[in-house]
């Protein structure tokens, strides 16, 4: 530890106590290879054992620890003391979710939309290991993989006013892991996918505000996901009028 | 499980002012705010319309209206939102397309985004050309 210190704000909320949430302030030591997360684990250690908040992996993998740092969502664990040397330092939970106590939010919503997407591929063709392996080209897989590497961590909710305005929105995340098995070509239950996409609370609810891109740590950059799939969704519309619905799978 | 009444009482943070927390939502709304000026605009233009079906000095009302200070003022306005509308638009474009190969490379969105503005000024530059070349 060094003999430098920073001044941090932590939004507290302990529901059989508090009425509503209050900022605690805390002074924590640091050094310049110390995340935020190094200084909750800190203040968690050696001043207020009731801190609540969620991490795991300390590396920018697991999605657990994300927070609201000085107003943006990031990952605590991604996120270092030193680019906030100068100033205060606050900490909020994630925007946009219930807070379930301290720094942890009430996920079920997400956790909720994520099983309804079906977030697997679902076979176009059934093959037996006999057959060999399902082929992809390069090119095939460059159509999804940018969105595979989402990491579930809800920062992008947190950065989304549509779904702070309507938690009904399905949101930039879960549609962006839509995307990613739509755009499979090995995956064949992209019709029954695009009904989610169609609703309202679908694509449509986005208004292109583009932040969920902005502040995602693994660069899925879901707002393009969402927005493709509002010309797949117009595209759908039109031509049902050529092509019924169910017919040239 | 246990009798004790669950403690949970989950709070849900309020909305309001939101767009004024991070200066992304102001740049935001103020693009979604450009599209009104567009509107307003495109009104000027089909009032103009009008009057040209009108006649001469229907329309030359209306051009004369245009000069006075108050209208150039709203055109000095209006210039700079467009410059905003575009940019901001253009801007977020990349994120609005499928994504485009060109030699089995990925096109960035910064090209995507510069393509677009580079349009735009063509657009502009060929318009004036063209009321230049059949002006009388």
């Amino acid at each position: 530890m060094t003999d430098r210190t920073l001044e941090i704000e932590v939004l507290r909320y302990r529901p059989e106590r508090d009425a509503q949430p209050f900022y605690q302030p805390f002074t924590v030591p640091f050094s310049d290879d110390m995340s935020v997360l190094q200084a909750l684990l800190y203040i968690k250690d050696e001043l207020d054992s009731t801190l609540s908040f969620r991490w795991s992996c300390r590396m920018a993998i697991c999605g657990s620890c994300g927070m609201m740092v000085n107003g943006v969502p990031r990952l605590a664990c991604r996120t270092f003391l030193r680019n906030y040397a100068e100033g205060k330092l606050r900490i909020d939970p994630l925007n946009h979710f219930p807070i379930e106590r301290d720094l942890v939010v009430d996920a079920n919503d997400f956790i909720r939309k994520l099983e309804s997407i079906k977030p697997y591929l679902i076979p176009k063709e059934t093959r037996s290991p006999e057959q060999g392996e399902y082929l992809q080209t390069p090119r095939q897989l460059e159509q999804f993989r940018q969105f595979s590497t989402c990491i579930n961590c809800m920062l992008c909710y947190a950065a989304c006013p549509q779904y702070g305005l309507d938690s009904g929105f399905t949101g930039p995340g879960v549609l962006a892991l839509l995307h990613r098995y739509n755009a499979d070509s090995r995956d064949g239950a992209r019709e029954e996918r695009m009904q989610l996409v169609h609703a309202e609370e679908g694509v449509w609810s986005c208004t292109a505000v583009g932040y969920c891109s902005e502040v995602c740590p693994k660069g899925v950059d879901p707002a393009n996901a969402v927005n493709q799939n509002k010309t797949a969704s117009a595209m759908d519309y039109f031509l049902r009028f050529i092509k019924p619905r169910g017919q040239g799978k | 499980m246990s009798g004790q009444a669950s403690k949970r009482r989950p709070y849900i943070r309020p909305m309001q002012g939101w767009w004024r927390r991070n200066p992304f939502f102001m740049r935001y709304m103020a693009r979604e705010v450009t599209a009104i000026i567009v509107v307003i605009y495109a009104l000027l233009l089909g009032w103009g319309v009008v009057r040209l079906a009108q006649g001469e000095a229907a329309y030359e009302a209306w051009r004369a209206t245009l000069g006075m200070p108050l209208m150039l003022l709203f055109h000095a306005v209006a210039l700079a939102v467009f410059l905003y509308h575009t940019w901001s638009w253009f801007a977020i474009m990349p994120k609005t397309m499928p994504m485009i190969f060109i030699g089995g490379k990925k096109l960035a969105a910064s090209t995507i985004a510069g393509l677009g503005l580079a349009t735009a000024v063509a657009a502009t530059v060929a318009l004036f050309l063209v009321v230049e070349w059949i002006r009388p």
